[in-house]
């Protein structure tokens, strides 16, 4: 170790100095696993959610033989309740984490810079403005994004649960906790239906959310895919704001 | 009517009925209520020490398919016992009075019996007009309706129409067709919803009420939870074909004719409370899936108005277009991904054209 302090800056063939820019620790490792809990359970959730709507072609052969409709449903209940494990040991964390952890659980809409910071990235991704702001966190846009995603999921698993409350029976505690979400929709067809809907919206999402990313990492001034494998936020310039 | 404070046991009895029959029918229809071990005792002693309690039966907008279920009630024994213990005062589709003797009879049973009969409800009040599109006795039914709930002990709603609204309640529903619960606020109300229900499940509620004098346990949307408590699905004789993976693609499939499960031809087992499936229709002959057609889910809030009977997939009608879940999502995602590659283009454009000045 004392032999790369002595070493000032970094060298490599080329022989230039790297700059030392700021980096913060943002994203704990926490909020790390479970983002990327997220984005395999949900993968696993949207896959066989589509083949419980229109199952795969009939099989041939004794009912004996196969559990194939079993085991897609297995995989389905098994991924959703991981999600739901999750989601709560991410609300714990939004307790005992560092600040950006808390960023999802609320909307600071008492801070007006916050509200103009919407706007602003607004028009950044109408291309009205030249350059964007720079940001620890989630941009005001994305955290309002975030926010109604986190809301979106709420209903899922809500809607999730009654519909998996059905198969336990009505005494089952999962029906008396989700149970009101028949209150709600009285058919539980309609319930399927706009879970099934939800499935769709969470695709939207996907592709909205993984081109911001993408398009961020390149064009945004601070890191943000690597940010969610490493946690750290690297600013690449030293510009104020 | 003259034997106001006689119990069913002696009026069994009168009938000629043996005791040793009555025991039988309480063991019976304890274990078709589903009811605990200790329940037949129970059920004896009621019927032996309560009086007979009346019941009236009224129809407002149906087709009378309610009563056509009820009187097939299959158990013969169940069958004879229950319609000589439920005291039947007033049924204007069976009864043989009728005009102002008829009338006259429910006039009787509100003074005599307050706050101790059963109304029963089959069919539902139509609100448009002022109730003018169902009139029984020459004035709407949903003022008779609204009478009679006044001094009744409890109301029970029969079949899709009382519980729910049924066909006369589909869209856009130009009668104002209302279900029971939503013109009787103050009134326990016991859903007996099914089109039409189940003639066992019927008698089974009946019984319930007249013999132990309470409503029985309800759930969430007020249907007795010892006949609506499980899906079709999960006591459907099909279910293994369904856990396989084995479906009916096509009517005449060789999946149709083994019996494989009808998921993908609508059946509506999966989102259905009702118990066709283990109490099953004319003394447990069959029940419409084991002969070979899905389940239309006609226990269920507005069945009417879900789409196809046929499809999987719910018909989702947006801006008159005839969609499912599927083709609504695809098409909202086919859209925002080329919204997401057209706003990349331009980025990529922007970035080509205009090289940028190092920000940093």
């Amino acid at each position: 170790m004392t032999q790369i302090a002595q070493v000032q800056g970094v060298l490599d063939a080329s022989g230039e100095r790297a700059r030392s820019l700021q980096t913060i620790y943002v994203y704990e490792a926490p909020v790390r696993l479970w983002h990327w809990v997220n984005a395999l359970a949900i993968t696993a959730l949207c896959v066989t959610g589509y083949f419980i709507g229109s199952p795969l072609p009939s099989l041939p052969g004794e009912a004996s033989q196969h559990f194939l409709m079993g085991y897609i449903r297995f995989t389905h209940f098994a991924a959703g309740q991981t999600l739901i494990v999750f989601f709560l040991l991410r609300l714990y964390w939004a307790f005992v984490g560092n600040k950006f952890s808390r960023q999802l659980s609320y909307l600071p809409v008492w801070n007006k810079t916050w509200l103009w910071g919407i706007f602003y990235e607004f028009k950044w991704y109408m291309f009205l403005v030249k350059d964007p702001k720079k940001y620890i966190g989630h941009n005001p846009l994305a955290h309002v994004a975030m926010f109604s995603f986190m809301l979106f999921l709420l209903f899922m698993m809500a809607s999730g649960m009654a519909l998996y409350s059905e198969g336990l029976g009505i005494d089952s505690w999962q029906h008396r906790l989700f149970g009101f979400m028949f209150t709600l929709f009285p058919n539980s067809q309609d319930l399927h239906t706009w879970h099934h809907l939800g499935m769709w919206a969470i695709v939207v999402f996907v592709i909205v959310h993984v081109y911001a990313a993408v398009r961020e990492d390149i064009l945004s001034r601070q890191s943000m895919i690597s940010s969610m494998v490493s946690g750290e936020r690297l600013f690449r310039d030293d510009l104020p704001d | 009517m003259s034997a106001d404070l006689e119990t069913f046991y002696e009026v069994i009895r009168r009938q000629g009925i043996t005791r040793r029959s009555f025991t039988k029918f309480c063991s019976l229809t304890a274990a078709s209520l589903g009811l605990g071990a200790g329940a037949a005792t129970e059920m004896a002693q009621a019927l032996e020490t309560k009086p007979r309690v009346p019941v009236i039966w009224m129809h407002g907008l149906e087709c009378t398919c309610c009563s056509e279920s009820f009187i097939r009630s299959a158990h013969p024994l169940v069958k004879d016992v229950i319609l000589s213990m439920i005291s039947l005062d007033y049924d204007d589709t069976i009864m043989a009075a009728a005009g102002h003797q008829a009338e006259a009879i429910l006039q009787e049973t509100r003074e005599k019996y307050k706050g101790k009969y059963i109304l029963a409800v089959e069919g539902n009040p139509p609100l448009n007009e002022g109730g003018m599109f169902c009139i029984d006795g020459g004035r709407p039914f949903v003022e008779k309706l609204k009478e009679m709930a006044e001094d009744a002990f409890a109301v029970i709603a029969w079949g899709a129409c009382a519980s729910w609204g049924c066909v006369q309640a589909a869209k856009p529903n130009p009668t104002q067709a209302t279900p029971i619960d939503k013109v009787i606020k103050n009134k326990p109300i016991i859903k007996v919803p099914g089109c039409p229900p189940i003639a066992e499940v019927m008698t089974g509620v009946v019984t319930y009420v007249t013999t132990f004098g309470k409503l029985p346990e309800l759930d969430r949307q007020g249907r007795p939870k010892m006949f609506y408590s499980q899906r079709i699905h999960d006591k459907c004789y099909r279910r293994p074909h369904f856990d396989a993976g084995q479906f009916v693609e096509e009517w005449d499939d060789e999946g149709a004719k083994k019996g494989h499960c009808l998921y993908k031809m609508g059946c509506k087992g999966p989102t259905t409370y009702n118990a066709c499936s283990t109490v099953r229709w004319n003394g447990g002959v069959s029940f419409p899936i084991q002969s070979g057609h899905g389940c239309i889910g006609c226990s269920e809030e507005g069945f009417w108005d879900k789409g196809s009977f046929y499809d999987r997939l719910t018909g989702i009608n947006v801006f008159g277009i005839e969609a499912n879940a599927d083709k609504v999502g695809a098409t909202v995602a086919g859209v925002v991904a080329a919204g997401v590659a057209a706003h990349a283009a331009v980025t990529a454009v922007k970035r080509i054209v205009k090289k940028p000045e190092n920000v940093g």
